[in-house]
């Protein structure tokens, strides 16, 4: 097995390390302080990353994307993922799930997404239905010339920034062995449709500056064009386009991990106690070493799925360890890196709390750890379940 | 509009550098990158090149053990091609040895204009670019601050201590650019992806074609610079300003 990256790899980690060490550090701080991106300094990084080349890194290259491999890709996200959340999302990956888009919808909604020009936002979750997306409520009644949309969804992520939202609500229901169960389509809805309201949700403890929102569907009329893909088929649409970007949140936790390990190295190898360094006490350093492996094993689960992923055979089992492992070795990173800064490490005048309270939500969103366990279980299970 | 780009690849800045024991100069062994003083002159020269609605951006460089990494970062910027001299027998060149090589990969191509940094950032002297002009024969114009072409006439704002001179001069040319002369764009994934393919030629002294170059300059010793004393951190009580004015007077810039 070859564990090297190749140049062109690295020269994108250069280039997306230099990019987010010049233009979206030195505003963190700012950030954290006003719960809020002026909408200036959000136009600006945009505009940046557009003349960089770094935008929609996630998409084709023959639409305007940056046409990486998934390694590369996972590279770029680790790099973003090392920056404040409410800042790097600005240098956008939209969702994949636009592909799907016919030519038509292509030239609305796909194409000036890649381009910065139009913004995106998805909407999945309800206040009723969380990690059991099948048992939304949101409905899209056809009529003729179209769907009439009613329900709620929330939580979702940058709808406040957003043009248009690809929707999820049930068209219908099937059988299935365990019964019936709903049939799922996505919509393109832009924003301002009339029966359609965007609510600010509440503040978060998580990616100040980056907010979620509810939205409300009451007799909401969207045309026959806006139905994304086929009637029915949303998940399998999310499941087929989803590819690499299901790593996303696996290989952001890796690159914020190594942040914060190196942060809490530099205060163990300077902070001095009882006449030495902190790090040369047993009960530091060798906290810090097994910091260090975690963070090395999660990189390695991350790049490894990628690379399967290219290869073809990344399976939901593969991307579910990473999502998983990451994550949760984040939480662990910025806990005990708290402990390693000890006071200081709870003041909001260092970054260090900031990260402890990024690192919760990436346990919850995007399939919870134990949604994760889940996947991972019964895929471990299913084939001896045929033997017995 | 054609321009050679002199860019120097030098040891990662973030890592402590060594120096060779026996023959103190840096080492420069391990992967290089790209001397963040020559992104300036790469930016100038694509941004000279668009301008003028066409030309090339050569890039000229001379490091060991035929090392590119540095290179490639200039050529996902966007420059064309690349002329890299490696040489083993070059180890320890002097600047005036340095500026033969760089004048003789510099004539291979046709050219209108060459670009260089003022002084790089690892081992310098600032003395290298105006060497090559020599050699080539050519004016040359330092610490440019502005550069712009107009009806093949060089037109250059140049860095003074009190301002700057502006300065014109016939092309062929060379020019030295400041930091700060332009903004360097960052390597795009596009452009990284090109690059790959972008012709470097790789060339020793014997195809270089300069006769034997020897070098004249030893390094006989070498001491530590002295540390940089810790500067004075002013409390601003309320007074700070008269502080700041008696600082200043001190050292008489007011
Ligand atoms: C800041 C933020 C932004 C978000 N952005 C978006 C967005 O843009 N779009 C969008 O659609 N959604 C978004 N979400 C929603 C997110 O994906 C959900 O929060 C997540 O899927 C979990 O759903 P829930 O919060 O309803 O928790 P629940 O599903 O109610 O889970 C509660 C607990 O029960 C556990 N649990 C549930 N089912 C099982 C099971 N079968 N086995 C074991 N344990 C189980 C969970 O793991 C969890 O611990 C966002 C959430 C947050 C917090």
């Amino acid at each position: 097995m070859d564990f090297g990256l190749t140049d062109e790899h690295h020269a994108i980690v250069d280039s997306v390390r230099t990019f987010v060490e010049r233009e979206l550090y030195p505003f963190e701080d700012e950030v954290e302080r006003l719960d809020e991106v002026p909408a200036d300094l959000a136009n600006a990084i945009r505009a940046k990353a557009i003349s960089a080349g770094i935008y929609a890194a996630n998409m084709p290259a023959d639409i305007g994307g940056g046409g990486l491999d998934a390694v590369g890709l996972a590279l770029v996200e680790r790099e973003l993922g090392r920056a404040s959340y409410a800042l790097q999302m600005l240098v956008a990956r939209p969702s994949n799930i636009l592909c799907a888009c016919n030519e038509e919808q292509a030239s609305k909604y796909l194409l000036p997404t890649v381009l910065g020009e139009r913004h995106d936002c998805l909407a999945m979750t309800e206040p009723g239905a969380g990690s059991d997306v099948r048992s939304m409520r949101t409905r899209a009644v056809h009529v003729d010339g179209g769907w009439v949309i009613n329900g709620t969804k929330h939580f979702i992520s940058h709808a406040d920034m957003a043009d248009f939202v690809v929707l999820f609500a049930v068209t219908g229901t099937e059988d299935s062995p365990r019964g019936p169960r709903n049939l799922i389509s996505a919509f393109l809805v832009d924003m301002g449709t009339p029966g359609f309201t965007l609510n600010r949700g509440a503040s978060c403890v998580s990616h100040r500056g980056y907010h979620q929102c509810e939205l409300v569907f009451d007799d909401c009329h969207v045309g026959d064009d806006q139905l994304l893909g086929q009637e029915g088929r949303g998940l399998e649409l999310m499941d087929q386009w989803l590819g690499a970007s299901r790593l996303t949140v696996a290989a952001n936790c890796v690159g914020r991990a190594q942040r914060v390990l190196d942060k809490a190295l530099d205060w163990s190898a300077a902070r001095e106690q009882f006449g030495q360094t902190i790090g040369k006490f047993q009960g530091i350093g060798f906290q810090l070493a097994d910091l260090a492996v975690a963070v090395e094993a999660a990189e390695l689960l991350t790049l490894r799925a990628a690379w399967r992923f290219e290869a073809g055979e990344m399976t939901a089992q593969d991307a579910a360890m990473a999502k998983l492992f990451a994550s949760e070795t984040l939480g662990r990173v910025t806990d005990t890196a708290i402990q390693v800064f000890g006071g200081t490490g709870l003041m909001s005048d260092a970054p260090i709390e900031r990260w402890w309270r990024d690192a919760r939500v990436e346990r919850i969103w995007d399939g919870t750890s134990e949604i994760q366990r889940l996947i991972i279980s019964r895929s471990l299970l299913r084939p001896r379940e045929y033997l017995a | 509009m054609n321009i050679a780009v002199c860019v120097k690849q030098i040891p990662d800045q973030s890592v402590p550098g060594k120096l060779d024991p026996g023959t103190h100069n840096l080492v420069r062994d391990g992967k290089l990158i790209l001397d963040d003083s020559d992104s300036y002159g790469v930016e100038m020269a694509l941004q000279l090149v668009d301008r003028a609605g066409g030309g090339e951006v050569t890039l000229i460089s001379m490091a060991p053990n035929g090392e590119v990494s540095g290179i490639r970062t200039a050529l996902a910027m966007g420059a064309d091609r690349a002329v890299l001299v490696s040489d083993p027998s070059l180890a320890g060149s002097d600047a005036l040895t340095t500026a033969k090589v760089l004048a003789a990969a510099i004539r291979r191509n046709p050219f209108d204009l060459v670009m260089a940094a003022t002084e790089s950032t690892d081992g310098y002297t600032g003395t290298v670019p105006v060497q090559v002009a020599e050699i080539l024969d050519i004016p040359s114009v330092s610490f440019a601050k502005k550069v712009e072409i107009e009806n093949g006439i060089l037109k250059v704002q140049r860095q003074t201590e009190s301002g700057y001179d502006e300065v014109e001069c016939p092309l062929p040319a060379l020019v030295t650019v400041t930091a700060g002369v332009v903004e360097p764009r960052y390597p795009s994934f596009k452009g990284i992806m090109a690059a790959k393919s972008k012709p470097v030629d790789v060339l020793d002294v014997a195809a270089l074609g300069t006769g034997p170059l020897t070098t004249s300059q030893e390094i006989v010793s070498v001491r530590a610079a002295e540390e940089r004393a810790s500067g004075t951190v002013v409390v601003d009580e309320g007074d700070a300003f008269r502080q700041v004015v008696e600082f200043l007077e001190a050292i008489k810039v007011i």
